[in-house]
């Protein structure tokens, strides 16, 4: 698999995917279909295929305790015991899942090794994947809330305020959302740190690139109907209301763009369940961070533990009876 | 290959990290260089363990001598792992590929090999399940990031997790606590299925299982080392320890690895428990039938490990013992902590494991009932139980190597260093990235630790050799401590290549040498034979 079929191959698929929604609709008029439809089924999908790997995951065993200890286990009572980094109780485990799941607290570990003349290696502090992360998850959090002004009438008041603080810049009009633009910063930064960095580029698949391009098409896309097309906003509520209420009608005249916006969200959220974006399911799962290193102290039972074949003392013992005697070694049997 | 057959250290480093070859690495197949892969199992190592496939080969051999169906086999194998253990079925869900892990493994940074960035040694079995096992990699193919399970691949992973030392610090970096020890524990597991192994790996298995110990040592062997190593006691301080051989009715079982039984370094820190006890009047045993702490089932599959396990808690119960207490070693602890008792367990014979000398109870190991050398002797210190002189370690300028399981699968940092500070005057800690959490292998666990792999050993030894010269250059260093019998092992060979001023050694060599005993000669001495003064230089 080399690196620019995974890029390319990838940017075909999703520009395949705005080119077939965009004529669908223009050309075909197939607005109910990509408006009504393709959401619906989309939605299920993500629904089902989420439930379904989560518990799909959650059926499979997990035979052993086996935490990634990234701090002082409790031991003796006068050696301070780090209860976020090798959790102790169940609090700990929940401020340790915690700090990764919102802080990515893993990541903010992370560093860059350099070789250098001696030989000998150093260690620079690399927090952009951090930043990067937090700043494309965070914004595309608060512009999923933004969103539900579309579903709701009437709108509930903590999505006005995020919104108005979303916008207190007032850029342009309509409003230029803040998170808009850190979100497609933080896309296109994730975007260009894949493939200038050469590890990085070596392990790319075609599905690190689409899941990328896919994410960037709905950010841009939503950008262009907001700001630059200007889409009919009541229309796509109405729409928005219908598919939330049951009662769907694609009304007529909305442009295109605002169908290519909803088909690649309908795409992701359909995609989602089966790829590696199901890490926002599973990290919360991982046994090396949500368990406890209480290993010593508290029992674990392996579900599947099963007898197996050993060399018991008596064999042994049977192997060496007389040379122990010799040697004045007690022995069970004379 | 040797040590000396390696070229300097500035030309072995003569590596680029951030340059991957052109071919993409589906289409890379392994390349079995001398010096960077391990020999494989002698077929009657299997055999006396009844494993598949035992037979003579090589692996620069075209033909691996597989049975027919070898992909049926490893897909089936894969299959009943996947619905056995949530951590292989999630690790080969969830990566994203962010890169994080990518230069946190050892033998990344020494080799440049982009396959051993802990993310690709994952996709090499991440692109079988994805083809075989995903619905997308099944509908896609390649483009679904899937690939066939070729031989070529097959002798990838030979090759790729035989070139992994299951130190987890990549899990450490993990936005998803991704484990590579996990993914590579089963990788060799699947590959056992069909006979591939390396042979330093599986005869201290076959050992173990029949005599007790990996260097099958039969008892009578042991006496005379053991007997042996307390002659220098003797010699050393003047007093006769005692040495309790499967005492039944004793207080405590204690259970270290046999590399301390057998070779320097590791033979001073066993003297050092020697002396600990005896000095202690502790009523303990030693015994022959468990005379091993380590596990190289670990590096073999879930059940080798419980298989030999076994013999701890047996040996604990045949001789009517209260708890266990258990030498330094790293993996040992990774099994003794976090697979013991779920395997062999419980151990209700046993009672609550409490320190006869300071009555500290050690609620920490109150069910596996097993404590760490250096918790019961962190104890010690702390209530003033031993009269210690630490100027006789004058000589040494210590740094402490974190072994990778007790740090990042037990979380056991403070109480060695407590150990350390009390014994020896002059320490100090190697840059921050490198110890605690965050501390590199030594380049040879997990059954590396052989010379054929020697270069490779080297490679993976440099992360942690440029944060020791980098102590030596600044503080003048001159031992390298450790709580692991393959780190004194390996360290050695890693400071004679890296740093060749350095010398490797445990921690309780240093705590009896600083031991006040009662009733003892003068000493002049340290366990090494060495003065303890600078008198004799002076000359």
């Amino acid at each position: 698999m080399n690196a620019l079929f995974s890029l390319v191959s990838a940017l075909i698929a999703v520009v395949a995917l705005v080119v077939v929604s965009w004529f669908g609709v223009e050309a075909i008029g197939l607005d109910s279909v990509f408006g009504v439809i393709i959401p619906y089924i989309a939605l299920a999908i993500f629904v089902i295929g989420v439930v379904y790997r989560i518990v799909d995951w959650a059926r499979v065993p997990v035979p052993f305790r086996i935490p990634t200890t990234c701090g002082q286990g409790k031991s003796l009572p006068w050696i301070k015991a780090d209860n976020l980094d090798c959790p102790y109780n169940t609090w700990g485990v929940i401020g340790r899942m915690f700090l990764e799941v919102f802080l990515f607290r893993s990541l903010f570990r992370n560093s860059k090794a350099e070789l250098r003349e001696g030989p000998r290696v150093t260690y620079a502090s690399a927090k952009w994947l951090w930043l990067f992360g937090i700043l494309f998850h965070y914004s595309f959090l608060i512009i999923i809330v933004r969103h539900l002004r579309l579903f709701m009438e009437p709108i509930p008041s903590f999505v006005q305020t995020i919104t108005s603080v979303d916008g207190f810049f007032q850029i342009m009009v309509p409003t230029f959302f803040i998170t808009d633009i850190l979100f497609l910063a933080a896309v296109t930064l994730l975007f260009l740190r894949r493939v200038t960095l050469p590890q990085l580029r070596y392990i790319s698949l075609p599905a690190d690139y689409f899941a990328l391009f896919l994410i960037l098409g709905i950010g841009i896309s939503g950008v262009l109907m907001r700001n630059f097309f200007k889409v009919d906003l009541l229309g796509v509520k109405s729409l928005a209301m219908g598919l939330f209420t049951l009662h769907p009608v694609a009304p007529p005249g909305i442009h295109p763009i605002f169908y290519v916006h909803l088909f690649l969200v309908s795409v992701l959220i359909a995609y989602f369940p089966f790829s590696k974006l199901m890490h926002a399911g599973g990290v919360f799962l991982s046994p090396t961070r949500n368990m406890a290193n209480v290993n010593r102290s508290e029992r674990y039972v392996n579900p599947w533990n099963y007898p197996v074949k050993v060399h018991t003392y008596e064999e042994y013992e049977d192997d060496f009876r007389e040379k122990m005697k010799e040697v004045g070694i007690p022995v069970d049997k004379e | 290959m040797d040590l000396h057959d390696l070229p300097k250290p500035q030309d072995l480093m003569n590596i680029n990290l951030n340059k991957p070859p052109e071919t993409g690495w589906m289409d890379n197949p392994a390349v079995f260089r001398d010096g960077t892969y391990s020999y494989p199992a002698a077929g009657k190592n299997l055999k006396r363990l009844g494993m598949p496939n035992p037979r003579e080969w090589a692996p620069t051999d075209q033909d691996w001598k597989l049975p027919d169906n070898w992909q049926e086999i490893i897909l089936k194998g894969m299959k009943e792992r996947l619905e056995k253990y949530r951590s292989f079925r999630l690790f080969m869900d969830i990566c994203v590929r962010c890169g994080a892990c990518a230069d946190k493994c050892h033998f990344f940074i020494g080799s440049g090999d982009p396959k051993n960035m802990p993310v690709l040694r994952a996709e090499l079995i991440r692109s079988v399940y994805r083809n075989d096992f995903t619905l997308l990699g099944k509908m896609l193919g390649r483009f679904g990031g899937g690939r066939e399970l070729t031989i070529d691949v097959l002798k990838e992973w030979f090759y790729y997790f035989f070139q992994c030392t299951e130190c987890r610090r990549c899990s450490v970096f993990c936005p998803y606590g991704i484990d590579t020890a996990e993914v590579t524990m089963i990788g060799r597991e699947l590959l056992n299925l069909v006979g591939l192994n390396i042979n330093w790996v599986m005869e201290p298995v076959a050992n173990c299982y029949r005599f007790g110990n990996h260097l099958g040592i039969p008892p009578h062997g042991l006496i005379d080392m053991w007997e042996f190593m307390a002659d220098d006691i003797e010699d050393i301080t003047g007093i006769k320890v005692n040495l309790p051989i499967n005492k039944k009715g004793a207080e405590i079982l204690f259970v270290t690895p046999s590399g301390d039984y057998f070779a320097d370094p590791g033979t001073y820190t066993c003297m050092g428990y020697m002396m600990l006890f005896h000095e202690l009047g502790l009523d303990y045993t030693w015994s022959t039938y468990a005379s091993e702490g380590g596990n190289f089932g670990l590096f073999t599959s879930h059940e080798m490990i419980k298989r030999l396990n076994a013999k701890i808690y047996a040996e604990a119960k045949r001789l009517g013992v209260k708890w266990i207490l258990g030498g330094e070693c790293g993996h040992m602890w990774r099994v003794v902590h976090q697979y013991m008792e779920t395997m062999n367990g419980p151990a209700d014979f046993l009672e609550e494991p409490v320190s006869p000398i300071t009555g500290t109870k050690f609620e920490n190991a109150k069910q596996t009932k097993m404590v760490h050398i250096t918790e019961f002797t962190s104890d010690l210190i702390k209530n003033g139980k031993l009269k210690l002189d630490p100027s006789r370690n004058d000589k040494v300028i210590a740094t402490y190597h974190d072994s990778c399981n007790p740090a990042r699968a037990a979380g056991l940092l403070e109480e060695p260093r407590y150990v350390i500070k009390n014994v020896v005057n002059n320490f100090y800690e190697m840059p921050e990235n490198t110890i605690r959490e965050q501390t590199f292998c030594c380049g040879g666990g997990a059954g590396l630790g052989n010379d054929e792999n020697i270069e490779m050993r080297m490679r993976g030894a440099f992360p942690r050799a440029s944060a020791l010269n980098h102590v030596v250059a600044k503080h003048d260093v001159n031992r390298l401590l450790c709580m692991c019998a393959i780190d004194r092992a390996t360290l050695t060979a890693l400071t004679h290549y890296w740093a060749p001023d350095v010398m490797v050694g445990g921690i309780h060599e240093l705590v009896a040498n600083a031991l006040i005993m009662n009733g003892e000669k003068d000493r002049t001495v340290d366990l090494r034979g060495e003065p303890l003064g600078d008198e004799e230089e002076d000359e």
